[in-house]
């Protein structure tokens, strides 16, 4: 009887998890129905455009591609400095179909592995919960992480980048230490090593696992939780993950060199050095211990005295103390926007404000104290590895909007922890209660108050769990031992349901709880969907508007790429701010000077000085770098916010961050940014002012700029150094040419009759100290 | 038969062939002459003549011709522009200002000769092209010290000027014996214009004033600032000639003799014909006129020019270079021909050597760094047209298996790893096994 309930119960859940997994994927098609099957944004073209090289060019061919189409003149080693999980995930994927005869695009493939992978990633979570807390919370925490808001914000159909593959990636490496520190197996030990690898090879983001895992081996062994379990959950990680990691191109020897991975190499010696405490400790007398424990703790601090010095130096020794600036703005929030405006410029390194947690993880946010409480009741390793979880993810987040990813199948896994032992105890009270009210009132007199027994309750419950967790604990082992074991629980269940009687809350409490729990999940549902189909299914690149008169498209990137595409040379090299970099090699075929892979500052900070500088020392800095075109994205007439006027204080502080001679309050009025008729002189001769509003007042006669919603200060002017080439059906690209230099130097001359020739020739006179050639 | 049809039209052809190749032959170069009155024509005949006999059909016009045009359907119809009219004060037909402009924007050659009392549109075309004439309309030049003995001439206003510009480029190389005898008025040049040469210039003594009237403020333009004739290289290598005389050119001053003041040789003949033919030999590109053909590169050994190159590899690079004698191309031979290899700046500079017959080549080491560089040659030579080629070629680091397998320096560290391993063997082995 029961084993057919265990049974029908795995088939179930079996069935649960596929349709969770059929919910993960439909639930991120929303941008394919609602736009079409496209890449988004900006970093997943280049992923895809470095997939194409992988499925064109082989594997090889990717691992050595120097690209000298991006950071021109520079160019950039691609399979040097990309993490390659995605794409060779990707690219595996479109090999296998192909080689099955199913002749997917590798665009197809590349819009649909995020969804895929989301799948993925909702079993891992109930993988994860399930070694946690049973498969009840499983399944709740799956169910969740399939529609949790800030997920999907990252892994819509098309959204084909790092985190879609990483998430999986984090919380089944999460998995795998829990179920070795479960198990105590060193079989999946070398699994969690390998999984790990495949981390490293997805996303930077992998040095949380190298932080998270030693931090949660230091709290087993500081509360006295050390086992050999630990250890070999611990040990083989550390090795074979930082052996595994520095084979990755881009990790290398940062693996060893590099602050983000030291705790876990102090930790590692740490286990090393409990683990001999605990051995000497069998094996010697309680008094000869007492002997060595002050000669090891003697020669242990000398010995860490002198590894903590060397790690000081070495890390003292490089200038940015070792970490690397994204790390060092986690620690300390304020670090990038002191220092570093090219990591505060991006944003998704913003701080979240305290709305976009309740949009991104919505009700979860007021589970997740109760699911920490629900851990505490009892506190296992595993379980304390998931407080451990939530609490540092909650942290990152706080610093970083991006890092709520992070968050977000914590927060799932703590709902679920919450929302399953509420389900369980308010169903169990239900289930009690039922037959009684049943039979009648007979034996009311045995029941409970509610109020009465809170602390019975409190203490009946931990022992019940406690006992649930041992025989789960108990269970793993060995199969032998399960029937038996499974025989004493039945024969054991009498007693219990004696003492779960008394955990039962009122009926109609009960009842209306459950009720409200249902309305909370539901509630919960209802946003994720309007989430999923509203507000994070936009391609970016394709947008819309509703207005009064129907549907709006704007798809003026993809006008001004293709005009670029088949109007220029192939080697002419277009100069924009780095956000449109990978989207112009990718979809323009044309040569960048600066994209968003920000490893130059210097050269960003060119480009950057060259938008706001007057056009003519512009005009030489682009030249110098062999720039054809220009292009600036441009929202005045049609009030997209995210255009580079929006930008441009971003660009004004990376460029003067390296070239001093640009100076923020040049370009402020009173501390404030304008460009209207307030604006500073420099702000209105700037490259950036001349291009995004060149022409502008000819629109609608008043130059009237509906993103900053005030007129333009400056409307009638010419360009001398540059000539418009085209600009799109909304105005939101507009694409620049530099002139060449004059064939002819005029004379200084000046005829009275035309005024405006003789600025012109004044201006074109000062060019003359350039060496046209050069 | 038709085989030899068709082989005796190539041979014939062949010549034709090779003449369109040349766009520089004079041979059929049309040159637009513009007049005041038809009398230049006669009174400035020589000149007009030395250049028909070097094969230039020359068209004249007055300038006032109500049929005049430059292009036609699109098509320049000359390739070459003779203003002579100095007093127009607008052209006919459909020549104005930009006509003219664009005219040489489009690399066409310009000879303009200016007169006392110039009008505005030609100063404006002079302007244009860089030189500013005398804004004064009846100023010309004037020297007390360095003017020419003449029966006539009172008021010093006929200059023997014979500070040339040292350039057997532009002057050829038979030096100019006698001083050049220069009526008309002078113009100034902004120093900093890189691309007008001044090729005769007044002497320290001269000043441009109006000799009718008396000084009352001091002349705007004096000395050796002032330029005679001057030459202008165009960004596109359009070549422009500006003289404040166009008596200079005249079959009168061709001939007569020259005595400079102060000086006791009297040349026989003035040193004008000379000068003017030599200087619009310049002009229409007859001498200077440098082409760079057959850009070569490869790694030694090799033969095929690589997509990419690798650090540290060993390249060879090679040019031609040829220069136009007015009749066909030959090598052109100089030893200060540089190559950049250039990435944002030159890396590596080399002179390029040559082997007499035009080839230009060097070999040498990619640099240690890599990025997308440029075979860079930026040749300017005074009279010479400039050459700036550039050729972009990425630089690859090393792929991840031309790295060295096996360091010496690293056996060690080998050893040690591998000791290690057989060690854990057989500790392993001996931990389990011997109890």
């Amino acid at each position: 009887m029961a084993t057919l309930r265990d049974a029908f119960g795995n088939v179930l859940s079996v069935f649960i998890l596929i349709l969770i997994g059929v919910l993960a994927f439909s639930i991120r098609l929303f941008s394919v129905i609602k736009y079409e099957s496209v890449i988004h944004e900006f970093d997943p073209y280049f992923n895809y455009r470095v997939t194409q090289f992988l499925t064109k060019n082989g594997i090889y061919d990717f691992w050595n591609w120097f690209d000298d189409r991006t950071w021109y003149p520079l160019g950039r080693v691609i399979g040097g400095t990309v993490y390659p999980g995605l794409t060779l995930t990707a690219g595996s994927i479109w090999w296998f179909l192909n080689s099955l005869n199913i002749p997917l695009s590798v665009e197809t493939v590349c819009v649909f592995t995020a969804p895929i992978f989301s799948a993925f990633a909702s079993w891992a979570t109930y993988l994860l919960t399930k070694e946690v807390k049973g498969v009840g919370a499983g399944l709740t925490a799956a169910a969740l992480i399939a529609m949790v808001p800030s997920y999907i914000s990252r892994s819509v159909a098309g959204s084909y980048d790092n985190e879609a593959v990483a998430i999986f990636a984090l919380v089944f490496t999460f998995y795998l230490y829990i179920k070795t520190l479960n198990t105590g197996s060193l079989f999946y030990a070398t699994l969690n090593a390998l999984s790990y690898f495949y981390m490293v090879c997805s996303w930077g983001g992998y040095t949380f696992i190298i932080n998270l895992i030693p931090m949660h081996v230091l709290l087993c062994i500081v509360t006295g939780r050390y086992s050999p379990r630990l250890y070999i959950a611990y040990a083989p990680l550390v090795i074979l993950g930082t052996l595994l990691a520095s084979l990755v191109p881009v990790v290398g020897f940062n693996a060893v060199l590099t602050s983000e991975h030291f705790a876990s190499f102090l930790v590692f010696i740490i286990i090393h050095v409990v683990a001999l405490v605990y051995y000497i400790k069998g094996v010697l007398s309680p008094k000869l211990f007492k002997v060595a424990v002050t000669l090891v703790v003697s020669i242990g601090m000398a010995v860490c005295c002198m590894v903590v010095a060397v790690l000081v130096a070495l890390v003292a020794s490089s200038p940015t103390k070792g970490w690397s600036g994204r790390s060092l703005s986690l620690l300390d929030p304020t670090y990038a926007s002191k220092y570093i405006p090219i990591i505060a410029s991006v944003s998704e390194h913003q701080p979240p404000t305290w709305p976009s947690y309740f949009m991104d993880i919505n009700v979860l946010a007021f589970l997740v104290p109760a699911g920490i409480i629900a851990c505490f009741l009892p506190l296992s390793d595993a379980s304390s590895f998931v407080v451990l979880y939530i609490v540092t993810s909650v942290y990152f987040s706080g610093v970083m909007v991006r890092l709520m990813l992070v968050l977000a199948p914590a927060a799932c896994i703590m709902s679920g922890i919450a929302l399953s032992e509420a389900f369980d105890v308010l169903t169990r009270s239900v289930k009690l209660q039922l037959p009684e009210l049943v039979e009648g009132t007979a034996s009311t007199a045995e029941d409970t108050p509610s109020g009465y027994g809170s602390v019975q309750n409190e203490a009946a419950k931990s022992e019940s769990s406690l006992e649930k967790l041992d025989d789960s604990l108990r269970e793993r082992p060995s199969r032998k031992h399960r029937k038996k074991e499974k025989e004493n629980v039945e024969k054991a269940s009498s007693k219990p349901r004696k003492e779960k009687r008394l955990l039962v809350l009122p009926l109609v409490a009960s009842a209306v709880a459950i009720f409200l729990l249902i309305m909370l999940g539901s509630f919960y549902v209802v946003h994720c969907v309007w989430a999923a189909a509203e507000a994070y299914s936009a391609p970016s690149i394709v947008l819309t508007s509703h207005s009064h008169d129907g549907l709006h498209v704007f798809d003026d990137f993809r006008e001004a790429y293709a005009w670029l595409r088949h109007n220029t040379e192939v080697d002419d090299k277009v100069a924009s701010w780095w956000d449109y970099g990978y989207q112009t090699t990718a979809m323009a075929n044309r040569t960048v000077i600066v994209d968003n892979n920000t490893w130059n500052n210097t050269h960003i900070a060119t480009v950057g000085t060259a938008m706001s500088s007057p056009e003519k020392p512009a005009w030489e800095i682009f030249n110098s770098l062999d720039v054809k075109y220009v292009l600036v994205v441009f929202g005045g007439l049609v009030g997209y916010p995210s255009d580079d006027i929006n930008k441009f204080l971003w660009m004004v502080r990376i460029g003067g961050g390296v070239f001093p001679h640009i100076k923020e309050p040049d370009y402020l009025r009173d501390g404030q940014y304008r460009i209207d008729s307030q604006a500073t002189p420099t702000m209105l001769n700037c490259l950036m002012y001349r291009l995004s509003y060149y022409r502008f007042v000819e629109t609608d006669g008043k130059g009237f700029d509906r993103v900053r919603r005030t007129e333009i200060g400056k409307k009638y002017f010419k360009l001398t150094h540059f000539e418009e080439v085209f600009t799109t059906h909304h105005w939101m690209v507009r694409i620049y040419k530099l002139k060449p230099p004059k064939n002819r130097i005029r004379g200084k001359t000046k005829k009275s009759k035309s005024s405006s020739k003789s600025s012109k020739s004044s201006s074109i006179k000062s060019t003359t100290r350039r060496n046209p050639w050069h | 038969m038709a085989k030899v049809s068709v082989y005796l039209t190539l041979t014939c052809l062949l010549p034709l062939l090779c003449n369109s190749f040349s766009p520089e032959n004079p041979k059929s170069q049309r040159i637009l002459v513009l007049i005041d009155d038809f009398a230049i024509k006669y009174s400035h005949s020589l000149f007009f003549k030395s250049l028909q006999t070097r094969g230039y059909d020359l068209d004249f016009r007055l300038a006032d011709d109500s049929k005049l045009a430059l292009q036609r359907y699109g098509q320049y119809l000359y390739d070459g522009l003779i203003i002579f009219a100095p007093s127009v004060e607008k052209f006919g037909g459909s020549i104005d200002l930009a006509t003219i402009l664009d005219f040489v924007d489009s690399g066409h050659d310009l000879i303009l000769a200016a007169d006392v009392g110039a009008s505005d549109l030609v100063r404006d075309i002079a302007a244009e092209c860089g030189a500013d004439f005398d804004e004064d309309p009846a100023a010309v030049v004037i020297d007390h010290s360095g003017y020419a003995v003449s029966a006539t001439d009172g008021d010093h206003t006929l200059i023997a000027g014979d500070d040339f510009l040292q350039s057997d480029v532009i002057l050829g190389s038979k030096k100019t014996e006698a001083p050049v005898l220069f009526r008309g008025i002078g113009h100034s040049l902004n120093p900093a214009n890189s691309l007008v040469l001044k090729v005769l210039s007044a002497s320290p003594c001269a000043y441009s004033a109006n000799p009718k009237t008396k000084l009352s403020s001091p002349p705007s333009l004096i000395g050796s600032a002032i330029s005679l004739v001057s030459v202008v290289q165009a960004r596109n290598n359009a070549r422009i000639l500006v003289s404040g005389s166009l008596d200079m050119f005249s079959n009168r001053l061709f001939r007569s003799g020259v005595q400079k003041a102060g000086s006791s040789t009297k040349h026989e003949k003035s040193g004008n014909e000379q000068f003017v033919t030599e200087i619009s030999k310049w002009v229409f590109h007859e001498r200077g006129h440098l082409k760079a053909v057959n850009v070569k590169h490869q790694k030694v050994g090799e033969t095929n020019e690589p997509a990419i190159y690798r650090i540290t590899d060993d390249l060879e690079y090679s040019v031609e270079i040829y220069e136009w004698t007015g009749d066909d191309w030959k090598p052109y031979v100089a030893d200060d021909v540089q190559v950049q290899f250039y990435m944002m700046s030159p890396y590596i500079l080399k002179n390029l050597s040559n082997d007499g017959k035009g080839l230009y080549s060097t070999s040498f080491r990619v640099p240690d760094v890599y990025g997308v560089f440029q075979f860079k040659i930026a040749y300017q030579r005074l009279g010479y047209t400039s050459l700036s080629l550039s050729k972009q070629i990425p630089v690859r680091p090393f792929r991840h298996n031309e790295y060295e397998r096996f360091i010496t320096a690293a056996y060690p560290y080998y050893g040690s790893s591998f000791s290690m391993m057989a060690g854990f063997f057989i500790f392993s082995i001996v931990y389990l096994y011997n109890k």
